[in-house]
């Protein structure tokens, strides 16, 4: 796929829309807009503004445009034997790496190698100023200024439009291996926050109809000396339940009843709210298929100290990320007036007013 | 340079009431505004600024931070956050007139929660203590700036502090999860809640790293680890800086996340060897220093693995630790670079800039050349594995003008590393030390974008005021005396 450079005609069309008044709604692949609340602006497709920048293997560090495919991108890693460590969803092939940081997403491995924010070093974007700036860099360390770069990850687009990013590659393990054993909620907590504090190579635990699946990642030799302290099955072909479930491909993700992501700390017990549960990121990160009441959901999660996303839609007009307090929504609004004071890029995606 | 020891001057009569209602707030031996007990506060690890506050408080409870900050806001003083005091980029320093606001009183572990890998501390909290108080349960923390026995945590997030380990365990803000701050206007704030993510914006990412312009940080969550099995290290000699630059792309590409690795140059070594018998080849040109860890097969592979690679790529000798005491004497002499080099210089002044590994043996000749035309000698110590370099530079403050002839070298590194595609600070922040080369790496868009985030925190600008960002005009009266190739920064600007 060639590689084009609209960053000119990108910064035009926010010129036009700040001239015009108007908001923009940003589009990558369009595979994430099932995502947070709707905005209704003028599309903006960053699509075409593809192509690796820089990447070099021996610097762990990869510079490319906002509308490059996640795909492609992922496939020059891997030739080099290296991945993107927070093993984002794509949600669709024409998932770009722009809208995988904008939406903040991180798969399976997230626990153990960090998230989408931990691995951005840097960034251009336009501002809502019309403003090209550049913030971080290329390197791993550097503290020169407030780190803008992290904060446009997971904002949804709503600070800023990313230009380029550079992202902290790490290498691909060499050896992977999956178990499976057989056993209850609570015990599977148990079991993957017990993982989680031992010196294991440990890059994946998740709990699903009854199993716990463990995986660890490494050299051969620190897979096997795994294999050995572990007990459970090993699960043939490992790689592909991690996808589907990284891609909400498993039957669990398949129905219709309303879907909520649900952060908690991992050694929180079973949450007591009817419905179907799948425990992610060692107990971290749970998904729920229920007809419970939003309101009520909240509440229960709240109790414990996370936070409640509602993932698939149901109609509804409740909030779809967690409510903010009221300080911390003063300290949002701030912010989103002092990059995009004229609220032009995404209105409304995340919070009213936002 | 600011030397601002001047006497006090009598206090004006807006100062006097400040200092009456801060006695109303606070128990008498948590208020000092006797000159000499504000003395020991008027500068923090960079001693070559130094400032006395109009007063140092040292609060016992968070209510007591806000009424601070509720009074400052009120009364249009500023505040400096102060930690241990450890920091190399004048963060600290006070402001003239303002209030010093020393977090030393907030030492209280207040939880270590071993299934969910978490602690939460006060920030008075030293870095090394967290370990300590985890250890019992196989756990650590994992980033570990080189003051990890006097730094405390409040000013490791301020700075995002980093060391030698943040290449595989990465920085500060990579372990961090969850926030109370006070505002400017002294409004208690949660940010975070130890879960690995939060609604909203990214606002931890945000605060590390932020120099105390943005909030006060009075409680920090953060993740532990488990503590690897085992580690080892190998010591390798290179005849060529330029090898042992190689040799660390040799490594990277060659699949390994080494926990640490670390360069230090001919003058570095024989320092350190002279200081602590390090066992370190005084002849060589460059050693790295290459630690692997994790579980005890793995480690034994890996280590032969790195040895492998040094020897591949002209390492003239590889040596393993035979035991820990010997891992322990590697890192020793490492780590006791930094006083090393000061027994063979009167003074030196640390930088502390990063580059793409790539661009290591180039960045290193220049610096050579700029050292000899300075006539100043620098010896380089560099966390290799993430880029990071400290220069040191060696110099005689009693020598008239050699400190300005320092900081000017120190200023033309910096530019050196900005224009190889790198930052003025990887991990010693700012503060006022690095605020004119600001000036050449960001563009003024991104700096008027920086001071409207401190303003979305900080709207009366009270925070640490004048540190970290610099101004537009200051950068227009900076660019009058750097102009780089030619070219003048912030051309918009007015001239004066």
């Amino acid at each position: 796929m060639g590689a084009t450079d609209q960053s000119v005609a990108l910064r035009n069309q926010v010129l036009g829309a700040l001239e015009a008044g108007t908001a923009l709604k940003i589009c990558g692949g369009e595979s994430k807009h099932f995502l947070g609340r709707t905005t209704d602006g003028q599309a903006l497709s960053v699509a075409e503004h593809r192509g690796i920048v820089d990447y070099d293997p021996r610097e762990l560090v990869l510079t490319a445009r906002a509308g490059t495919r996640l795909a492609e991108l992922e496939e020059t890693l891997a030739q080099a034997g290296q991945m993107l460590a927070f093993e984002p969803p794509h949600f669709g092939e024409r998932a770009t790496l722009g809208g995988t940081l904008a939406c903040g997403l991180s798969g399976p491995r997230r626990p153990y190698r960090g998230a989408a924010r931990d691995a951005v070093l840097g960034c251009r974007l336009i501002n809502g100023h019309g403003e090209v700036l550049r913030f971080g860099g290329q390197v791993m360390k550097n503290v020169a200024g407030y780190d803008v770069s992290r904060l446009m990850v997971g904002a949804y687009g709503t600070l800023g439009l990313l230009l380029e990013i550079s992202v902290r590659v790490w290498p691909r393990p060499t050896h992977s291996l999956t178990l499976v054993r057989e056993c209850g909620p609570s015990e599977a907590i148990e079991r993957m926050c017990g993982l989680s504090v031992q010196p294991l190579p440990v890059d994946g635990a998740c709990f699903h109809e009854g199993h716990c699946y463990v995986r660890v990642s490494g050299a051969k030799t620190a897979v096997q000396d795994a294999h050995r302290r572990l007990d459970g099955e090993v699960l043939h072909d490992g790689g592909a339940f991690w996808e589907a479930l990284r891609e909400h491909r498993l039957p669990f993700f398949a129905g219709h009843e309303p879907l909520y992501r649900i952060v908690v700390k991992p050694h929180t017990p079973p949450l007591a709210i009817a419905g179907d549960w799948l425990l992610d990121w060692g107990g971290a990160q749970r998904w729920l298929a229920s007809t419970v009441p939003v309101a009520a959901i909240r509440h229960c999660v709240s109790q414990v100290g996370g936070h409640v996303t509602r993932w698939r839609a149901d109609g509804s007009e409740a909030d779809v990320f967690e409510p903010l307090t009221p300080a911390l929504a003063r300290i949002h609004r701030r912010l989103k007036d002092c990059f995009d004071p004229r609220h032009v890029f995404n209105p409304g995606r995340t919070y009213p007013g936002l | 340079m600011p030397n601002a020891l001047k006497p006090h001057p009598e206090p004006t009569p807006a100062q006097r009431k400040l200092l009456k209602a801060l006695a109303r707030l606070l128990p008498p031996a948590c208020l000092l505004t006797d000159p000499e007990d504000l003395r020991p506060f008027e500068c923090d690890g960079l001693s070559v600024y130094r400032r006395l506050p109009l007063a140092v408080v040292l609060p016992e409870t968070v209510e007591q931070v806000q009424a601070i900050m509720r009074l400052a806001h009120r009364m249009r003083v500023p505040v400096v956050a102060r930690g241990a005091g450890t920091g190399l980029s004048g963060g600290a320093l006070p402001a003239a007139d303002g209030i010093l606001l020393s977090l030393a009183k907030f030492t209280r572990i207040l939880r270590i929660d071993p299934p969910n890998a978490l602690a939460s501390v006060e920030p008075g909290v030293r870095n090394v203590a967290i370990s300590e108080a985890a250890a019992a349960h196989g756990l650590y923390y994992a980033p570990d700036p080189s003051s990890q026995i006097a730094c405390t945590i409040g000013g490791n997030v301020a700075e995002n502090a980093g060391g030698a380990h943040c290449l595989k365990y990465g920085l500060t803000v990579h372990n961090v999860l969850g926030l109370k701050v006070v505002t400017g206007e002294g409004e208690l704030v949660s940010i975070g809640a130890g879960t690995l993510d939060s609604p909203g914006y990214d606002l931890l990412a945000l605060m590390a790293g932020s120099e105390g312009m943005l909030a006060v940080i009075v409680e920090v969550t953060v993740r532990l680890l488990p503590k690897p099995e085992r580690a080892q290290v190998a010591l390798a000699a290179f005849d060529d800086i330029a090898k042992a630059g190689e040799a660390v792309g040799a490594l990277i590409a060659g699949g390994m996340v080494p926990a640490a690795l670390e360069m230090m140059d001919t003058l570095a070594v024989q320092a350190a060897e002279d200081f602590v018998r390090a066992g370190y080849p005084k002849d060589a040109a460059a050693i790295l220093l290459c630690e692997v860890d994790g579980g005890n097969a793995e480690v034994s592979h890996a280590i032969m693995a790195v040895r492998e690679v040094l020897l591949r790529s002209g390492a003239s000798r590889v040596r393993t630790a035979v035991d820990e005491a010997e891992r322990q004497l590697f890192w020793k002499g490492r780590k006791s670079a930094f006083p090393a080099v000061g027994r063979i210089a009167p003074d030196y002044y640390c930088m502390d800039g990063t580059i793409p590994r790539r661009e290591l043996p180039r960045v290193l000749r220049e610096i050579s050349a700029l050292s000899a035309r300075y006539g100043l000698p620098v010896a380089n110590v560099f966390h290799a594995g993430d880029g990071n370099l400290h220069p040191l530079i060696l110099f005689d403050a009693n020598k008239p003008g050699e400190l300005a002839r320092c900081e000017a070298l120190g200023r033309e590194i910096l530019a050196l590393c900005v224009a190889a595609g790198g930052t003025i600070t990887g991990e010693h922040g700012v503060g006022m030390e690095k605020i004119d080369s600001m000036c050449i790496q960001f563009q003024s868009g991104e700096l008027r974008q920086f001071h409207a985030v401190k303003a979305a925190f900080d709207p009366a600008g009270l925070l640490n005021p004048g540190k970290a960002v610099p101004t537009l005009h200051r950068c227009a009266e900076f660019g009058a005396m750097h102009v780089h190739r030619g070219e003048l920064p912030h051309p918009e600007l007015d001239r004066f």
